[in-house]
């Protein structure tokens, strides 16, 4: 085989997209791609008289398949400013993790504290070059030196600017309780019962979301995470005497014991040094 | 087949959208609508598709919310650079121009439909139209989007030249409520933007006064769920 003489010019950055045909052929071939864990998910946000109030369930899933029952998905992102994932878990956690780290070395060039918007334009433009392929819709919200903002991103890198936002599977079922209950000017304890009233709505009319309620409320003065507010899915049965195996529950067959010091000897060189 | 699989949640962020402007007599009125579908679910009922790319230019975007987007925050970037440089106010010319130079570099990438419209004290009103392609039309008024498909015939019997800024105003209104009456992706407020001589001016109609026709039924108002 003869050598190309062309020299290999590395890819200037951005995603190559010339796995993706061949997954799409072999799918059709008849492969089954892997299940990737998603956060089948509801979460919700939604302004304030002062702030703004994110919500979140806490089901993870993987194909039909719970894989965490409390999993967090309101994401930190600055000190004022907190997002809430749905999609592939690992998109949204890193994304999140990364746009969180461009905001801290944002803050030490600016000297100032981070704005929403900064937040949303470094989701969106990343969003944007991956060409959907990173699988993350976002609902971010915080509150800056211009006043509280809720942003609802979604994977192709678009955004929407809106006083109270849902995503996920159950966005529909969170929707229908904010539509009949928002108004403006809400007050903090009128604004986390709505809130939970749409998670608990998405938990429990969608597959996808389910478990317990996280909220997250961010003033100007502070931000609170209330992680777990809201249990509305306790386990129903535990066994009265407990769980504890003691010795003798499990019958022994055989046992046989390896000593590993026989196999590992030292060639040449010192033996190393315990300190 | 997964149940949690959901078309809706998971297809992408478009604007079916009616978009339109007209010139008139001293300036241009651009008028949309603001529904934005994933799907078939609305994601956003109140969504804003004019978007200001300088004080005296403004664009109507549709197709991929996503791409729409990128292509105004490029364009407002550049203008912005522009005017500096300039010194003075960029002119609606350049403005398409540059719209169409991203549209058209970009066809293969891009999927929007945009129109650009403003005032400028060479040409006064003008209007561009940006489909597809990336093709680049001066016209007397424009439309875009799914809903745009039902105003053609209209627009060609109702549209004068010269027309008062009052005319041109209740003609935007009256044929974005006809596209909304019947187009699906279409629907919520009509949202307009006036720009003349004298500046910008947003307008709002909410969804219960804007005209009805052929067996459309008053909306009547649902009482909020209390607590």
């Amino acid at each position: 085989m003869t050598k190309s003489n062309v020299m290999e010019v590395p890819p200037k950055g951005g995603f190559t997209f010339d796995l993706c045909r061949r997954n799409t052929m072999l799918q059709q071939q008849g492969a089954k791609l892997p299940k990737f864990r998603k956060t089948g998910t509801t979460i919700v946000g939604l302004i304030f008289k002062d702030g703004v109030i994110l919500g979140a369930d806490t089901r993870a899933t993987e194909g039909e398949i719970v894989c965490d029952k409390n999993c967090e998905k309101i994401h930190y992102l600055a000190p004022n400013i907190s997002c809430c994932g749905a999609g592939t878990a690992a998109d949204t956690e890193n994304v999140t993790d990364m746009v969180s780290s461009q905001l801290v070395l944002h803050r030490y060039a600016t000297g100032r504290e981070s704005r929403v918007v900064t937040a949303l334009t470094m989701l969106k433009s990343h969003l944007f070059r991956y060409q959907g392929q990173v699988s993350a819709a976002l609902v971010l919200g915080g509150v800056d030196v211009t006043g509280p903002h809720l942003h609802a991103v979604y994977p192709h890198g678009s955004t929407d600017t809106l006083p109270f936002a849902t995503m996920g599977s159950g966005s529909l079922a969170a929707m229908s309780v904010f539509e009949s209950r928002y108004k403006e000017n809400l007050t903090k304890e009128e604004g986390m019962e709505i809130v939970s009233a749409a998670i608990c709505a998405g938990i429990f009319n969608d597959l996808g979301s389910g478990s317990n309620v996280d909220l997250c409320i961010i003033t100007k003065a502070r931000k609170e995470y209330l992680r777990n507010y809201q249990q509305p899915n306790p386990r129903s049965y535990s066994r009265s005497k407990g769980y504890d195996f003691k010795i003798g529950h499990t019958a022994v067959l055989s046992t046989k014991i390896t000593q590993l010091r026989q196999h590992v000897q030292v060639l040449e060189g010192d033996a190393m040094e315990e300190e | 087949m997964e149940p949690m699989a959901c078309q809706w949640t998971d297809a992408p962020h478009s604007m079916g959208t009616t978009i339109m402007a007209v010139e008139y007599n001293g300036g241009v009125i651009l008028g949309a609508d603001s529904r934005t579908t994933t799907g078939v679910y609305v994601a956003n009922r109140a969504s804003d598709k004019i978007t200001e790319l300088t004080d005296n230019v403004y664009l109507c975007r549709s197709g991929s919310a996503a791409d729409s987007q990128v292509v105004s925050d490029y364009v407002r970037y550049f203008l912005n650079q522009h005017t500096i440089l300039l010194g003075r106010l960029a002119t609606v010319k350049t403005a398409s121009t540059l719209v169409k130079e991203l549209s058209y570099q970009n066809k293969s990438f891009l999927e929007t439909g945009l129109i650009v419209a403003g005032w400028d004290k060479y040409e006064g009103g003008s209007v561009y139209g940006i489909p597809l392609g990336g093709t680049l039309l001066r016209l007397p008024f424009a439309t875009g989007g799914s809903g745009s498909s039902y105003l053609y015939g209209f627009l060609d019997q109702a549209w004068k030249s010269n027309m008062t800024q009052e005319e041109a105003e209740a003609l935007v209104v009256k044929s974005i409520s006809l596209a909304i009456a019947r187009d699906g992706a279409s629907g919520g407020v009509v949202r307009t933007v006036t720009i003349n001589e004298e500046g910008v001016q947003r307008k709002f109609y909410a969804g219960d006064k804007l005209p009805l026709f052929h067996e459309e039924i008053a909306p009547r108002p649902t009482p909020i769920h209390a607590n």
